[in-house]
């Protein structure tokens, strides 16, 4: 569903990533860890077309389109959803009205009739019901005053509203005490479907005992250096990024 | 980012919509100021002697007065000797009669204005007084006023029909002594709009006034005043539109507002002159005095302002809070995009005990705008309790536009309590990405923070204006739920 070839990106003319090849079938839950300013961050931002970033080479294609072609909000109507790690406020902008336009401009750009404010309401009351989350969500300002579990859980809420082909979810574990993760994580897994795939980018093998991945890839100095399932990531907390790097630094 | 912001600006800045010219015959000064003119405006009118002498007195204390310079706005002198300060609509008769007798293309103008003349807005409840250049053209709904003993008229008829109400109060709330804008408007001000709601009458529906510079070279210089007796309710609303012209046009009005003892005025205006092209030419200047006077025990006053506007705007609504346990309030969104100026907030002055007063100002720039708030909370020795906040926020879009607050205290009560806010945030690439991410484009996006950010203010509209507002501002309306 998800290929990504050879991608290159540069940010103010520093090389970040160095030629990244990732493929992600339908269903499939990806991990991609890795130590910090490996480029985590920044594959989450060049899928989902952030301005600042330059792709120097390569390709992105979702469902056999080219992404890089695409402007973000053209991006999230073809069902590509970021998590932000750091979910920004919009004060006084209520979530409810926040979240019922972003709907009706991925069903206007399918061609599908908007929902009004009544079928919204019932909408979101059934994913709100799903993540077992209180209500007064929906009357609060985007992100304003919110927790830092309570933005992560509404990242997901945002997620189960927008039912993305492909889910990006940077470092949805980053700030959360081990009570808010196990939350995050039943939401997430609520959400997983045989339609749905997901890319979990982390720095800690922790979140992977409650969302467990179907493959696990490594990302150091910009490129992918090992993939592996499952107990790749256990072999990681068990050792560190140190002895992957090395073996890397051997081979070259 | 810079293309980023210049995205921003692109999305920002609209037409101006209103800049149409209407083609009546009117009957116009010629420019210029002295004695003479005075009374000829004066003679214009019909006045009565106590207005004549009125305006000559203003006149003699103009000439010795200087313009301010003190605001954070900067244009070149104006020649007081090129503008005309009289032009109304030659109608066939003297004036209009009725709403029949009124020239369709200013009704037609006013349509395209979207104001409901005529009487079918009886729907919409709002009684309107629609001036156009220099004088009321048509007020709507008297007689139904006139049932409850409301006097809603203009301020020219009032001088006759009501001259003793226009004697006690004319310039008791705003001096003519007391800013050069003020005096010259006492000078040569041409109409405006009287209101009069009599003890314990709760005016039955809004009051609107609709103002329109149209003519050429024309200065507009009306003037408001309503009071408010005992116990009794009025909601006013004010809106402001002008054609597009390039050469500079002057607006200085003066609003006066008297709320007795338990009354209460809320006072809206939607300001959108306009605001020259997008290189600075043109545009209307605006410097407005508006003030109130909590006179009574308890009364309130309540300013809700929506600026989009303007080439410069220098307005400070105030409420002078003389009643023990009165309450003021100013509630104020200015937007200022390519060249505009605008330098405005609020005063308010505490005098009696207990008295409250709460100031909400939120400033938006984009281009290469200067949004100044300028405000003074002031307490006077005696006015025990007393109490004020003010919240000052100012929404910064693109790198090229400025934000300036400029807030002045002075308490002389101890058991006074003052609060004062302030915010400066610019409209991040991070929050319109996070939009853009969500699916919502960046025009759409760029309209929700704004309308986000200006929320405190619009929820103190009166529904007749919150559609327009939010019009105004390009922002699409917030959803019905809730």
């Amino acid at each position: 569903m998800l290929k990504v070839n050879d991608l290159k990106v540069e940010v103010n003319g520093k090389s970040i990533l160095k030629g990244l090849t990732l493929n992600i079938g339908a269903g499939e839950v990806h991990a991609i860890m890795g130590p910090n300013g490996s480029g985590k961050s920044t594959l989450s931002h060049v899928l989902s077309g952030r301005d600042g970033y330059e792709v120097v080479g390569g390709s992105i294609e979702l469902d056999g389109e080219d992404m890089l072609a695409l402007s973000p909000e053209a991006r999230a109507w073809k069902g590509l959803f970021l998590g932000f790690q750091y979910p920004v406020a919009i004060p006084g902008l209520n979530s409810s009205v926040f979240m019922r336009e972003a709907v009706n401009a991925q069903r206007r750009s399918r061609g599908e009739s908007e929902y009004d404010a009544m079928d919204f309401l019932s909408i979101s009351r059934e994913k709100m019901k799903l993540l077992d989350m209180d209500e007064s969500f929906m009357s609060r300002a985007v992100n304003d005053g919110f927790s830092g579990g309570e933005k992560k859980r509404n990242e997901i809420y945002q997620m189960a509203l927008l039912e993305p082909r492909l889910a990006i979810l940077d470092e949805i574990d980053s700030g959360l005490d081990i009570d808010a993760l196990k939350v995050v994580s039943e939401g997430i897994n609520k959400l997983r479907s045989p339609e749905r795939s997901l890319i979990m980018v982390t720095h800690y093998q922790r979140l992977l005992d409650y969302v467990v991945p179907d493959f696990v890839h490594v990302l150091s100095g910009g490129k992918i250096i090992r993939s592996g399932g499952r107990e790749l990531a256990l072999e990681l907390e068990e050792s560190g990024y140190g002895w992957l790097e090395q073996d890397m630094a051997a081979a070259e | 980012m810079a293309t980023e912001s210049q995205e921003i600006d692109r999305y920002i800045s609209r037409e101006y919509e209103h800049g149409f010219v209407t083609e009546v015959q009117q009957d116009t000064f010629p420019p210029g100021l002295d004695e003479g003119v005075v009374r000829a405006i004066s003679a214009k009118k019909n006045e009565p002697e106590f207005m004549l002498e009125y305006r000559l007195k203003a006149f003699e204390i103009w000439q010795q007065m200087e313009p301010p310079e003190w605001a954070h706005v900067h244009y070149p002198a104006i020649d007081f000797n090129s503008i005309s300060y009289f032009s109304a609509p030659k109608a066939d008769s003297d004036k209009p009669q009725s709403l029949a007798d009124v020239d369709p293309e200013i009704l037609e103008t006013y349509e395209k204005l979207g104001i409901p003349l005529h009487e079918r807005a009886a729907l919409a409840g709002v009684a309107v007084d629609a001036v156009f250049d220099s004088v009321s053209v048509a007020t709507t709904f008297k007689d139904k006023l006139a049932e409850e003993g409301v006097i809603f008229c203009p301020l020219s008829e009032a001088v006759h029909d009501h001259p003793e109400l226009v004697k006690q109060y004319l310039g008791s709330v705003v001096p003519t002594a007391d800013n050069f804008y003020a005096a010259l408007n006492a000078a040569v001000f041409s109409d405006g709009s009287f209101v009069y709601i009599p003890k314990g009458v709760r005016c039955p529906m809004e009051l609107s006034t609709y103002f329109r510079i149209n003519a050429l070279n024309t200065g507009q210089f009306e003037r408001t005043l309503i009071i408010a007796d005992e116990g009794s309710h009025v909601s006013y609303l004010e809106g402001c539109t002008a054609p597009m012209r390039d050469e500079n046009q002057l607006h200085a009005a003066v609003v006066e507002l008297v709320a007795m003892k338990d009354a209460q005025i809320k006072y809206s205006t939607v300001q959108n002159w306009y605001p020259g092209d997008k290189e600075g030419k043109g545009g209307i200047y605006n410097f407005v005095t508006k003030r109130g006077d909590c006179r009574g025990a308890r009364s309130k006053i309540s300013w809700t302002q929506v600026e989009t506007g303007s080439a410069i705007t220098w307005k400070y609504p105030s409420v002078v809070l003389t009643g023990d346990d009165s309450v003021g309030e100013f509630y104020s969104v200015a937007l200022t995009n390519n060249y505009q100026q605008a330098d405005t907030g609020s005063k308010m002055i505490h005098i009696g005990k207990n008295s409250r007063s709460t100031i909400i100002s939120k400033g938006i720039s984009a281009g290469k705008a200067e949004n100044a708030y300028r405000g003074l909370v002031k307490v006077l020795p005696g006015a025990t309790g007393a109490r004020n906040y003010t919240q000052c926020d100012s929404l910064l879009i693109g790198s090229r536009c400025g934000a300036h607050t400029f807030p002045y205290i002075e308490v002389q009560e101890p058991s006074a309590q003052v609060e004062h806010e302030a915010t400066t945030s610019r409209i991040g690439e991070d929050q319109l990405f996070y939009c853009r991410q969500r699916g919502i484009a960046e025009e759409e996006a760029v309209s929700m923070i704004v309308n986000g950010f200006c929320k405190d203010v619009f929820t103190e509209l009166p529904m007749e204006f919150a559609v327009e507002v939010q019009r105004l501002l390009g922002v699409s309306l917030e959803g019905s739920v809730g």
